[in-house]
């Protein structure tokens, strides 16, 4: 006689390896980016109401210490997306030469971290140089 | 000395008087070469004759005795006693199954989601089928990591979108139709799309990766799908930006 017993997934799932907790950790960091970008929206949207009279005000808030932590948050968060998600590219775009696989380690750097290496130290020298 | 002994907390459900699951302790004998396919074969063979489980090759070949070990999706061939002693080890049927009977699942689901992905050759030439179709090395290196699949099925008990959307193809049976879309001799892509393309296709993976973690065989299926994503999205510009060409 069948009788086939269903049960169901464990609730707690994301809570059981490793792997899980880590990947709950970076589909959590888009949140955080997502609210950044919410307060770029909203900062600039200021700026346009107040012109340049007032951008010291306006500057004065970016620098309170609960905005610099709310940044700080949204660029560990941004960071280590970025990080998980070159490090997933070899798995999503991976390459060969004739049979031999390319190493994993230059797909990622070719594809993720060079180019970002690359753009961070533009945009520093195109700001602070 | 005695002999020393660990205890295996065994899934228990006969579907004629069982409402409900039950778990039952069976102490084995501890040997260090010993892996829990033998400890469970033990049991049957000296304690409990009604034990009900699904075994073959015992090396990691048949993909028969995969079952849930402390939780984890593992082929009970492969996992060691020693690894837990002197713990108890808690053997579970495989989860995002049916439970036929104590260890042994209902594969019936997993068996139409595998043949909806036609995991075979397709060529439109079959009245030529006496030929060769020969292949190059790395012709046969594009795809041949994704072919060492054994259907298992730890990948669906490791998925945890299967829970939710239980339509989904799922990560064995995707992966196996990435493969032969990669064969060079393979002209089915095509057909392959519209069941690849669809929600429950490749894009109801999340990518949340432990397919590939738990995948005895090292294929690597969330690579697959995420492969076969950019393939049917590919295929969808090509559909749209050049509808007189071939997808």
């Amino acid at each position: 006689m069948r009788n086939p017993l269903v049960r169901p997934y464990p609730k707690d799932w994301f809570l059981r390896t490793r792997a899980y907790r880590l990947f709950m950790l970076r589909e959590l960091t888009s949140v955080c980016i997502a609210g950044y970008l919410v307060y770029l929206i909203w900062w600039l949207y200021k700026f346009n109401q107040v012109g340049a009279e007032g951008y010291e005000e306006l500057l004065s808030f970016v620098r309170h210490p609960v905005s610099i932590g709310m940044h700080t948050i949204a660029l560990i968060a941004a960071v280590w997306h970025s990080i998980t998600w070159f490090n997933l590219t070899p798995s999503v775009m991976p390459m060969r030469i004739g049979e031999d696989k390319v190493p994993d380690v230059v797909i990622s750097i070719a594809t993720g971290f060079g180019p970002w290496l690359v753009l961070t130290g533009f945009i520093l020298w195109a700001t602070l140089g | 000395m005695p002999q020393e002994t660990i205890t295996l907390e065994v899934f228990r459900y006969r579907p004629e008087e069982d409402k409900q699951s039950t778990f039952q302790n069976y102490d084995v004998p501890y040997h260090e070469h010993w892996v829990v396919l033998d400890a469970i074969n033990w049991i049957k063979d000296n304690v409990d004759g009604t034990l009900s489980y699904r075994w073959s090759c015992r090396m990691g070949v048949c993909g028969s005795c995969g079952m849930m070990i402390n939780g984890e999706p593992k082929l009970t061939c492969a996992v060691f006693l020693k690894d837990y002693f002197p713990k108890v080890i808690r053997v579970e049927p495989l989860v995002n199954f049916p439970v036929e009977r104590d260890l042994v699942i209902d594969m019936d689901g997993f068996m139409e989601k595998l043949k909806s992905v036609k995991p075979w050759i397709i060529r439109d030439d079959t009245d030529q089928m006496d030929q060769e179709y020969l292949q190059t090395p790395s012709q046969l290196a594009a795809y041949k990591d994704f072919s060492m699949c054994i259907n298992c099925m730890l990948c669906y008990s490791a998925c945890p979108v299967l829970d939710g959307d239980p339509e989904f193809i799922g990560p064995a049976a995707l992966a196996l139709a990435h493969r032969y879309n990669l064969d060079s001799r393979d002209k089915g892509n095509e057909q392959r799309q519209d069941i690849m393309g669809a929600e429950e296709g490749v894009w109801g993976c999340a990518f949340v990766g432990e397919c590939t973690e738990v995948c005895p065989k090292n294929v690597n299926p969330a690579g697959a799908i995420q492969q076969a994503k950019i393939a049917s999205t590919k295929a969808w510009y090509r559909s749209v930006l050049l509808p007189w060409g071939k997808r």
